[in-house]
């Protein structure tokens, strides 16, 4: 079946069967918009979403749809227009920018689709950055065996551009999973492999979700991916709608 | 088809922000390298024909005898202005008072370059005229007038005519090309000069031809004379004049390419950092295209042509700004300087042209060389390199073409050895330290508690390729404005205490043995606090190592004029404060009386004299022997006196001597020099203050011109380093995006950079410092020749201003990133 097909029913607070007191994620009368005057463009309206703590869910929606938009807000990498975000049941979105980095830094993992690793660093140094920024003592040790987890074990030292992009994914996954974050955001972290790699990818990313028992909030416009996820919701015109599979 | 493609791709490299920072910085490297040569060629214009002054022409051709009117001729044929003069030594009569003077019979278009200060009558100030006097007239120097008490409108006698006074004589500028003109001027009319009869056979006669003209006719000019020069004939320029005037202009010269190379290294330096994301860039376009089915001749072109189009566009953008620079330099420059400075030649344009192609494919070559070999793979995988290159390969085109620069704009090879040393060294030293230091820190960051400071520590590191070129960078731009500040300061400190205020204006030869302490006396109530009176004995070198010198013995036309006069011999217990010892050793103490002597390093060059020596002097009919124990360096400009020989105290007492002295006489302290002449009619006065203050007013606007080139050179260093910064600016964005998705607050951020600012900042200051006066000690002792002097101050200041500027100015480049939401900057990359 495709998305389009998915039965959507706008604007409706969405809400799962399990967990429902304890949010991962509360997003509220979200919004945000670009551009001034007659050239503003509303990307998200007044949107809601509520995740559950350790519940895995899929945004879905076309390109341009705001699914990047929505992540950016939901872990305060930007501002929302209007509405709020609170995370684990405090505040977030109406925080610092450098409050937001803080609890970014403890809580939270990110996987990007252009992996976003940095190029002076080999794969270690990359995986130990969010670790050292934490001050962690066992910096070294902890990458070190997160990398051997996801396969990498022998390419500690290498640097981004001597690995193959399905590598380097795997480097970034790692880089997401070392501090053991709460939440883990994902966006499109398929989108630039080939199908194959693609796959082992995301077993990888499942796997350690699941040992991890890290919420999940991952934007994808890949459908297979997205039904291995708990919840699989539609983006469209800037509202969330729910996406569960009739 | 391939230029449309080269231009297309050049435009949108443009728009993306890539091509602006190279072509920021070849403008600016095109911009200084003209500028600073348009400037320094009007001012070398100026200072030429500034110089000429002191001559009263371009060029002069000086002899003993009546010079040939085939050299006026000559000289007529280069469309030169001539003029000659008859100089003798005749004495000036008025009833029972006389008076040598210094005779000077002009011809019409007298002086060719500057003018005469005349005054005409008791009531008005002297004028600046361009003429002679006329038939039966004379001009006379106040001093003569007082000798022989006459005034403006009176008569004096010379030799069988009778002369009425016209003018009093304030300002000549030729008088400073003759150090000894003992006697007070007397100009007159050259047609006047066989009525007096004073110019007899055998009478000692200075006879010149004064050229000028355009300084290309007066080069021809030169070079086809001196073959057919006669014996005890001689030409002159500015530069061998005077020795004080061509050690000066020398220095100005020596400063002025300074201030050229460095222009040169600093644009170098920046167009090699901001070419980076060209480049790369430019290896992603090239794989598409060969994805596309580009050939490797057709990317080849395409770069070439781009290549090309970028050096066109910054040569003629870079002259353009290099002019309209120089023009608003030359306004202030001209206004400071009374008058203003000739046009520019366009040699500059041609210049900046040429560097511009040059700079730019020196650069781009060895890229163009690995991107027409860039596989197609790299479109997929940008692990693929293109085939590599050895990266000496990459850098020796730009080496060499900086060598290049630097040896033509040095003119001597010791300078550009010196400076391109530097280059090297402070690469090499820049290099080695910051890999040390990486590595040192490095260490320290993983102890560090402190994350962010451990981060930026560890960056150090972490790119150590973009390290050691941005401390090469920064050290070459911090040792060159160190370089510039240490040697300005140190030129501008020799010019001021070589030519004080109070530098003796008067010198006063001929003093008896027994007149000294008078001398003495009168120079202590004038407000001299320990006068100097030195010996004065005149001998003739007959021989060296018991061989007999004659003219004959030498080739050289000045070599056998200085063997066939008699030499100022001169006894000291201490060398003057102003010669410096280049060989052998002053004499101790205890070596009074010795058969000692020490010489000055020009006269032994031109007489072939060495250390250990003997030379043998015929002194008033009796013979002595010294021995050369030293060779000394003696600075003419310091206006001091100064002798070619000297010997231990003692050595000479058996002979007979004369005494001389050097003092400042202040204005106003002229009747009082009158009075001590009237009781010492013995006593021959040479007054130099005219001299002088020619001498102190070309130095005071040499220092303004430098003050000027070198404010332009600090400029265009502080835009380089901010050029530096840009060209790495996405890196560090894109960095500081990522630590604070990743949790770092902005303040952590900004800290992790400065901190790693603050360490290039300090390793470079570091190394620039050493660099920098090491130099500044060689050029110095060696090239400026001037003492040296480690300026803490200035280093410590260095350190401090890199370790705060530095991180200051990097902060200042990417600051407004640093508050931007990470998602924005996320997308920007």
């Amino acid at each position: 079946m495709l998305l389009s097909e998915v039965n959507l029913k706008p604007n409706i607070q969405l809400r799962p069967n399990k967990l429902t007191h304890n949010s991962a994620i509360l997003a509220t009368n979200l919004a945000k918009s670009v551009g001034e005057g007659d050239s503003t463009i509303e990307i998200l309206r007044n949107l809601n979403l509520d995740v559950a703590q350790g519940e895995s869910v899929a945004i879905v929606g076309s390109s341009g749809s705001g699914k990047s938009t929505l992540l950016s807000l939901l872990a305060g990498l930007d501002n929302p227009t209007s509405g709020s975000v609170t995370v684990e049941g405090s505040q977030f979105s109406s925080l610092s920018e450098d409050a937001r980095a803080e609890v970014r830094g403890k809580r939270m993992g990110f996987v990007f689709q252009s992996f976003q690793l940095l190029g002076t660093m080999t794969a270690l140094e990359n995986v130990m950055l969010p670790l050292q920024l934490a001050i962690r003592a066992d910096a070294e040790l902890v990458a070190i065996a997160t990398l051997e987890k996801v396969g990498l074990g022998e390419r500690l030292t290498h640097y981004p551009k001597q690995l193959s992009g399905g590598e380097q994914q795997r480097v970034a996954i790692a880089r997401a999973f070392a501090p053991q974050p709460a939440i883990l955001f994902a966006d499109e972290p398929t989108g630039n492999l080939d199908i194959a790699t693609g796959e082992r990818i995301i077993d990888l990313l499942f796997s350690l979700n699941k040992a991890s028992n890290s919420t999940l909030i991952l934007v994808t416009h890949d459908e297979k991916l997205a039904q291995r996820c708990e919840r699989v919701l539609t983006l469209l015109n800037g509202q969330l709608s729910n996406g569960q599979l009739v | 088809m391939s230029f449309k493609l080269a231009w297309q791709q050049l435009f949108s490299q443009y728009k993306s922000g890539y091509l602006r920072v190279l072509v920021f910085a070849l403008v600016l490297a095109v911009t200084s390298i003209t500028a600073v040569n348009f400037f320094t060629n009007r001012i070398a214009l100026y200072l030429n024909s500034e110089g000429g002054l002191l001559l009263g022409g371009d060029l002069v051709v000086l002899s003993d005898h009546a010079l040939s009117s085939s050299y006026n001729a000559l000289a007529k044929q280069y469309s030169l202005q001539t003029s000659t003069t008859v100089e003798f030594s005749s004495m000036a009569i008025n009833g029972e008072k006389n008076q040598l003077a210094e005779v000077k019979a002009l011809s019409k278009g007298f002086p060719l370059r500057g003018d005469l200060g005349v005054q005409f009558s008791l009531e008005k100030p002297a004028q600046s005229i361009q003429k002679i006097p006329n038939k039966g007239e004379v001009w006379i120097e106040p001093r003569l007038a007082n000798a022989i008490n006459v005034q403006l409108g009176d008569g004096l006698e010379l030799g069988a005519s009778r002369f009425k006074i016209t003018g009093i004589l304030a300002r000549e500028p030729s008088r400073g090309g003759d150090m000894f003109s003992f006697a007070p001027r007397l100009m007159m009319n050259s047609a006047d000069v066989a009525a007096t009869e004073l110019l007899q056979f055998g009478s000692r006669v200075k006879y010149q031809l004064l050229v000028a003209g355009e300084p290309k006719n007066v080069q021809q000019f030169s070079d086809n004379i001196t073959p057919q020069l006669q014996r005890g004939e001689r030409v002159q320029d500015v530069k061998n004049a005077r020795p004080e005037i061509k050690s000066a202009l020398d220095k100005a010269e020596t400063f002025l390419g300074l201030s050229a190379m460095v222009s040169v290294v600093l644009s170098v330096v920046a167009m090699l950092l901001a070419s980076a994301p060209f480049v790369a860039r430019s290896l992603e376009t090239a794989a598409l295209l060969r994805c596309f089915g580009a050939s490797k001749a057709t990317i080849k072109n395409i770069m070439l042509q781009q290549a090309a189009l970028l050096a066109l566009i910054g040569g003629v953008l870079g002259c353009a700004l290099g002019f309209l620079v120089q023009t608003i330099l030359a306004y202030f420059a001209g206004r400071l300087f009374l008058e203003s400075l000739p046009a520019p030649n366009y040699l500059p344009v041609l210049i900046g042209m040429v560097t511009s192609f040059a700079i730019l494919f020196s650069i781009m070559w060895p890229h163009i060389q690995a991107i027409k070999n860039v596989p197609t793979m790299r479109i997929l995988r940008s692990d693929v390199e293109a085939k590599p290159s050895k990266i000496w390969m990459n850098y020796l085109p730009v080496a060499l073409v900086i060598a290049t620069l630097i040896l033509w704009l040095a003119k001597t090879l010791q300078l550009a050895g010196a400076f391109l040393v530097g280059v090297f060294s402070i690469c090499l030293l820049a290099g080695l330290l910051a890999y040390a230091m990486s590595n040192a820190l490095f260490k320290i960051s993983q102890k560090t508690s402190n994350n962010s400071v451990s981060l930026g520590l560890a960056n150090l590191k972490r790119r150590l390729g973009l390290t050691v070129a941005q401390i090469i960078g920064f050290s070459l731009g911090v040792m060159v404005l160190m370089l510039l500040l240490m040697t300005k300061n140190d030129l501008m400190q020799s010019w001021q205490s070589s030519l004080p205020v109070d530098a003796p204006n008067r010198f006063i030869i001929n003093i008896q043995p027994a007149q000294v302490p008078q001398v003495k006396d009168f120079i202590k109530n004038i407000g001299v606090q320990s006068p100097q009176v030195f010996a004065m004995i005149r001998g003739r070198l007959i021989a060296k190592n018991s061989q007999i010198l004659t003219a004959d013995s030498f080739e050289n036309e000045r070599s056998k004029r200085l063997v066939a006069r008699e030499f100022n011999l001169s006894s000291a217990t201490v060398m003057q404060a102003d010669n410096k010892l280049l060989q052998g050793r002053w004499w101790r103490a205890d070596e009074a009386g010795a058969p000692l002597l020490s010489l000055e390093e020009d006269i032994a060059k031109a007489l072939d004299i060495k250390l250990g020596d003997t030379l043998t002097y015929d002194i008033a009919g009796s013979k002595i022997t010294l021995t050369v124990s030293s060779i000394r360096k003696v600075e003419w400009d310091s206006m001091r006196a100064n002798f070619f020989a000297v010997t231990p105290p003692n050595t000479l007492t058996t002979f007979p001597a004369s005494y001389m002295t050097a003092f400042y006489l202040p204005k106003n302290q002229d009747n009082a020099l009158n009075l001590l002449l009237q009781k010492f009619p013995n006593f021959t006065v040479i007054d130099v203050a005219s001299l002088m203050n020619q001498v102190r007013e070309i130095m005071q606007k040499m220092s303004l011109a430098i003050g000027f080139v070198f404010t332009f050179c600090i400029i265009a260093g502080l835009v380089v380093l901010y050029a530096a910064l840009v060209a790495t600016r996405e890196v560090r964005i894109k960095e500081s995006a990522m630590l604070r998705v990743l949790g770092a607050s902005r303040r952590q951020a900004a800290l992790a950079m400065l901190t790693e600012f603050a360490c290039i900042g300090a390793v470079a200051a570091t190394v620039a410092i050493i660099v920098a006066s090491s130099l500044a000690y060689y050029l110095s002792y060696f090239v400026l020749d001037i003492p040296y002097q480690f300026n803490v101050s200035l280093a410590l200041s260095a350190l401090l201003a890199a370790i705060i500027l530095v991180p200051l100015a990097a902060w200042w480049a990417i600051r407004a990133y640093l508050n931007v939401p990470p998602k924005q900057l996320l997308n920007s990359i």
